[in-house]
C-alpha cells in the first residue's frame, strides 16, 4: 500500500534520508526505529507529503506522494497521522478537534460527524471529555484524541511520528492500548517509536534506521532474534537491557 | 511668571466645541487609518509566512520600505510629492477635488505605514502558533487556506491581542501629526486654542487627560476582548 522507492532528502547539504527503500503492504503494522536523528520522523512525514523529498519515489496505494502535480491535501485526509506533541488545535473542544476534517475536508454534516467523533471518542476511552479544551487534559488523553482525529477521516493507513515519547510513562500504557487494538482491528499502520514492548507485541516488520539509512528490514522474529548488522544489535542491546 | 491660570475657558464656548470637534476628527483619522492598517497588515502578515516564495517577498519589501521611513516623512511624501508623480489629470483631481485631501492623505499615510507593523506581529502570531500545528491542519487534509482560517489565525490572533493593543494606542497618538498638513485633530484644536486664548497650559492639560482617557478606555475594552477569547492553556491570556 505504501511503497517508498530509494527515497533521498537533504537538508542543505546535510543529507537526512539516503535511499531508503521499505514497503508497508495492507493491514501491515510496520515499526521504524533507530537513534535520535537517524532520520526516521523525516521518513514517516514524507510519505503524506510533510516533507518533501529530492530524489526516489513513493506510492500510496495507486497516488504517486513525490509527483509535484498530486493533490497532497486529498491523499493527507485519507492517511492519519499522530505526531510526537499531539498538535490538537488549543481553541477548539476535544469534539470539535475531532469534528474538524470531517466537516471542513469530507464535507460531512454537522449532525453526522458529531456522531462519529462521539464514537470514536468513546472507543478511546474519552467520551466524558468531549466538551473540555485540549489543555484540560493530560498528555496520554490529549494523544487519544489526536488519534480519535485521524480515525474519524477513515483511514486507509495511519502513521504515528513517536507517539509516546512525550508522555508520562503512566500515560504511555493507555495510548499504546488504544493503538495495538488499531493493529488487531487490521490497520495499516506505520509506527515510529522507541516503543520495543509494542513492536513485540503487535509489528509485523521492524524498519531500523542509522545516519538515514534503512539499515535493517526484518520480520520482527528476525530482528528481535538474530538482527543481522552489528548497528542493530548494538541498538537493541542497548535499549533492552533495562 | 505671571500666567492667569483659568480652567473655565475649557468649558466655555466655543473652545469645549473645538475640543469635540478635535477629538472627532482624531478618533475618525484613527479608526479608518486601523481598517486599513488592520487588514493590510494581516494580508501581509499572511504573505510573509506563506509557502509561496513570490508572496512571502512582496510581504516582506513592503515592510522594509513601510516601516523604515519615518511616518512624518511618509505623510509629507503622500502629501506634496505623490500628487506629482500621478499622471495631469489624476494629480489635479488630488490636489483639487479630492474630498478633505488632508484627512484623506492623512488615513492613508498612517494605515500604511502601521499596516507593515501590523503584518510583523501577524506573521509573529502566526510563527508562535508553529510548525506543528501547521502540520497537523494538513495532516487532516486542510488546504493550506483552511489551515490559515481554522487553525493558525484563531491562535495567531489570541496570542497578539496585547501588542495589538499598542498598535491601536499608537495609531490614535500618531494621527496627531495630521496637524502637520492642516488637519485640526485634536493637537491641532488645542493650538489652536492656545492661540487665541494664550491658556496653553489649560488647553494641553485638557488634550492629555482627553487622550489618556480614549486610551484608558481602549484599553480595558481590549483587556475584555482578551478574557472574552480566552483559551484554557493559552499563555497570552493566563491571568
Amino acid at each position: 500500500m505504501i511503497l517508498m522507492e530509494n527515497v533521498s532528502k537533504w537538508y542543505g547539504s546535510f543529507q537526512v534520508l539516503n535511499g531508503c527503500t521499505t514497503s508497508v503492504s495492507k493491514g501491515e503494522v510496520v515499526v521504524v526505529c533507530g537513534p535520535s536523528g537517524s532520520g526516521k520522523s523525516t521518513l514517516i512525514k514524507t510519505v503524506n507529503g510533510l516533507e518533501t523529498i529530492q530524489e526516489g519515489k513513493i506510492t500510496v496505494e495507486e497516488t504517486i506522494v513525490s509527483n509535484r502535480k498530486t493533490n497532497l491535501n486529498q491523499l493527507r485526509s485519507r492517511i492519519g497521522m499522530v505526531f510526537q506533541n499531539f498538535e490538537l488545535f488549543p481553541h477548539m473542544s476535544v469534539l470539535e478537534n475531532v469534528k474538524l476534517g470531517q466537516m471542513k475536508v469530507l464535507g460531512r454534516a454537522d449532525s453526522e460527524s458529531e456522531n462519529k467523533a462521539k464514537l470514536l471518542l468513546d472507543r478511546v476511552g474519552l467520551a466524558d471529555h468531549a466538551a473540555k479544551f485540549p489543555s484540560q487534559l493530560s498528555g496520554g488523553q490529549q494523544q487519544r484524541v489526536a488519534i480519535a482525529r485521524g480515525l474519524a477521516m477513515d483511514p486507509i493507513a495511519m502513521l504515528f511520528d513517536e507517539p509516546t515519547s512525550a508522555l508520562d510513562p503512566e500515560m504511555i500504557n493507555d495510548v499504546l492500548d488504544v493503538m495495538v487494538e488499531l493493529a488487531n482491528d487490521g490497520m495499516t499502520m506505520m509506527v515510529v517509536t522507541h516503543e520495543m514492548g509494542f513492536a513485540k507485541k503487535v509489528a509485523d516488520r521492524v524498519v531500523f534506521m542509522d545516519e538515514g539509512k534503512i539499515i535493517e528490514d526484518a520480520t520482527k522474529d528476525d530482528f528481535f532474534g538474530s538482527p543481522r548488522s552489528d548497528r542493530a544489535q548494538q541498538f537493541l542491546s542497548k535499549i533492552l537491557s533495562y | 511668571m505671571q500666567y492667569n491660570w483659568d480652567w473655565g475657558i475649557l468649558f466655555r464656548d466655543p473652545y469645549i466645541w473645538w475640543l469635540v470637534d478635535g477629538l472627532q476628527w482624531t478618533l475618525t483619522i484613527a479608526i479608518c487609518a486601523w481598517v486599513i492598517a488592520f487588514c493590510l497588515g494581516s494580508i501581509l502578515g499572511i504573505m510573509r509566512t506563506s509557502i509561496n516564495p513570490y508572496l512571502r517577498f512582496i510581504g516582506t519589501a513592503y515592510v522594509e520600505l513601510f516601516r523604515n521611513v519615518p511616518l512624518l516623512v511618509q505623510l509629507f511624501l503622500w502629501y506634496f510629492v505623490f500628487p506629482e508623480l500621478l499622471p495631469e489629470e489624476a494629480g489635479r483631481w488630488v490636489k483639487r477635488e479630492m474630498p478633505m485631501p488632508g484627512f484623506t492623505t492623512t488615513v492613508l499615510a498612517l494605515g500604511l505605514y502601521t499596516a507593515s507593523r501590523l503584518c510583523e506581529q501577524v506573521r509573529s502570531g502566526i510563527e508562535a502558533v508553529g510548525i506543528g500545528q501547521r502540520n497537523a491542519g494538513r495532516a487532516i487534509g486542510l488546504s493550506e487556506t483552511k489551515v490559515y482560517i481554522h487553525i493558525l489565525l484563531p491562535n495567531a490572533y489570541r496570542i497578539i491581542i496585547a501588542p495589538l493593543t499598542s498598535e491601536f494606542l499608537t495609531i490614535f497618538k500618531n494621527s496627531s501629526l495630521a496637524l502637520t498638513i492642516g488637519v485640526i485633530e485634536l493637537t491641532g484644536m488645542t493650538r489652536q486654542i492656545e492661540e487665541y486664548t494664550f491658556q496653553g497650559f489649560e488647553a494641553f492639560t485638557a488634550a492629555t487627560v482627553i487622550y489618556s482617557l480614549v486610551t484608558f478606555t481602549v484599553m480595558g475594552f481590549m483587556l475584555h476582548l482578551e478574557k472574552r477569547l480566552y483559551v484554557p492553556g493559552m499563555i497570552a491570556a493566563e491571568k
